[in-house]
């Protein structure tokens, strides 16, 4: 079965969504990293969704579910890189992912979890400092 | 069918076309339908004797429902003749006197030769008049259908011309918005802000409301969703320009604003958009 690669980068791990994204592997994925992040002790989850174009409420609420899954296990997660017509999607299924953190790209999603990101993009429109 | 102009009629004028012609021009030039300030003699001439020479052939061939094939080329010229004169500023109505007045010259032409049948006469007459009546009332139809389209494309060029996104400073975007938000425009909104945030990098935008005139729910609500979309991506959206009665207003709909920064005007949301990048305006020493 196909599998999406994690990475490893220091104490964050990596992951590049790069095919269309059907249920299983969706939750093979969410299954990886959870396992990864327990045994690496990562502190922050990157995933890159620049090349999803398609997605559902599912592919959404796994989102959200690996957010707040490795949020338990201490690590933070962002997501990057969506595209304006995935966001409209998930905007208007209702599904606005109040848990997951954004930003605009790696670089920003990296200065993020690194922490040294300014306080406010992303982080629910809240001022964290 | 009951209404149908008679051959004989239709052969009748034809052979009179000359007279009817001259009738007809003459009479357009008195009675104060012609407007010689937009159109000259020769003009009004040329576009009555095709129009004649048309309307007799159709009537010939096709009888009197003008929706029929037959009648295409003096729907067709009728056509050209109201949208070339409504541009010229004629008036639908004077453009549909045009038609109406071919009536008088046509009824002389048939008293002369039915003098001795009003019966004959009148049933002629009545029927040449529903067709000329049809004739008309088509000028008008052209007349608002072009009218229509205008609108429509007006109204399309005013939903692009009225999203702008500028770009504010290096990684500050912001969209002014102005005049009613429905659910169309919205949309518009949404995505030329998202393309833009893409385009630019930008980690905040700010949505200036001065210019909406009101706000119930649904605005709310279509502005909540640019503000979660923009924030999927990455980018957070401040809204400004919440003028003390749309404050008053969201409060009494029990519209949850909280998830959102606020603040009254575009300035005061400039300058939060320039501290949360880390960037401060100081005045200039004396000196510099």
């Amino acid at each position: 079965m196909e599998r999406i690669p994690i990475l490893k980068m220091g104490d964050c791990l990596l992951v590049t969504i790069q095919m269309d994204m059907h249920d299983r592997i969706a939750l093979a994925l969410q299954d990886d990293l959870t396992t990864r992040v327990s045994t690496t002790g990562a502190r922050g989850v990157l995933i890159d969704i620049s090349a999803l174009e398609v997605v559902d409420s599912f592919i959404g609420r796994m989102l959200s579910n690996i957010a707040s899954m490795t949020r338990l296990l201490d690590a933070r997660t962002v997501v990057v890189g969506m595209r304006p017509a995935v966001a409209i999607t998930l905007v208007e299924l209702g599904l606005s992912l109040p848990e997951v953190q954004t930003a605009l790209n790696v670089e920003t999603g990296m200065e993020l979890i690194t922490g040294a990101a300014f306080g406010g993009a992303g982080s629910n429109g809240r001022h964290s400092d | 069918m009951a209404h149908t102009v008679a051959p004989q009629t239709t052969e009748i004028v034809s052979r009179n076309e000359r007279q009817v012609l001259d009738a007809w021009v003459q009479h357009q030039m008195t009675n104060g339908t012609l407007r010689a300030d937009l159109i000259d003699q020769d003009e009004l001439r040329e576009d009555s004797r095709r129009f004649l020479s048309l309307f007799l052939r159709a009537l010939g061939d096709g009888g009197s429902d003008i929706e029929a094939p037959e009648w295409r080329d003096a729907r067709e010229l009728l056509a050209s003749l109201s949208s070339s004169r409504g541009r010229r500023g004629f008036s639908p109505s004077e453009t549909a006197s045009f038609v109406f007045s071919l009536k008088q010259p046509l009824f002389r032409v048939l008293q002369q030769e039915f003098p001795s049948d009003p019966q004959r006469l009148a049933e002629e007459a009545w029927n040449l008049s529903l067709v000329i009546d049809k004739l008309g009332l088509y000028t008008t139809e052209v007349f608002q259908s072009g009218r229509e389209q205008v609108i429509s494309r007006q109204q399309q060029e005013m939903l692009d011309l009225s999203t702008p996104v500028v770009e504010l400073w290096q990684g500050i975007l912001a969209i002014p918005l102005i005049g009613t938000l429905d659910s169309a425009r919205t949309q518009v909104v949404m995505e030329s802000l998202l393309e833009r945030i893409v385009t630019t990098g930008s980690r905040l935008a700010i949505i200036d409301i001065t210019g909406v005139p009101t706000v119930d729910t649904l605005v709310a609500q279509h502005l909540l969703k640019t503000v979660a979309a923009a924030r999927l991506m990455g980018a957070e959206c401040i809204i400004s320009g919440i003028r003390p009665q749309i404050a008053q207003t969201i409060v009494h709909l029990g519209v949850d604003l909280s998830d959102v920064t606020t603040k009254s005007s575009l300035a005061d949301a400039f300058a939060v958009a320039l501290d949360r990048t880390n960037r401060t305006v100081a005045p200039k020493r004396n000196g510099n």
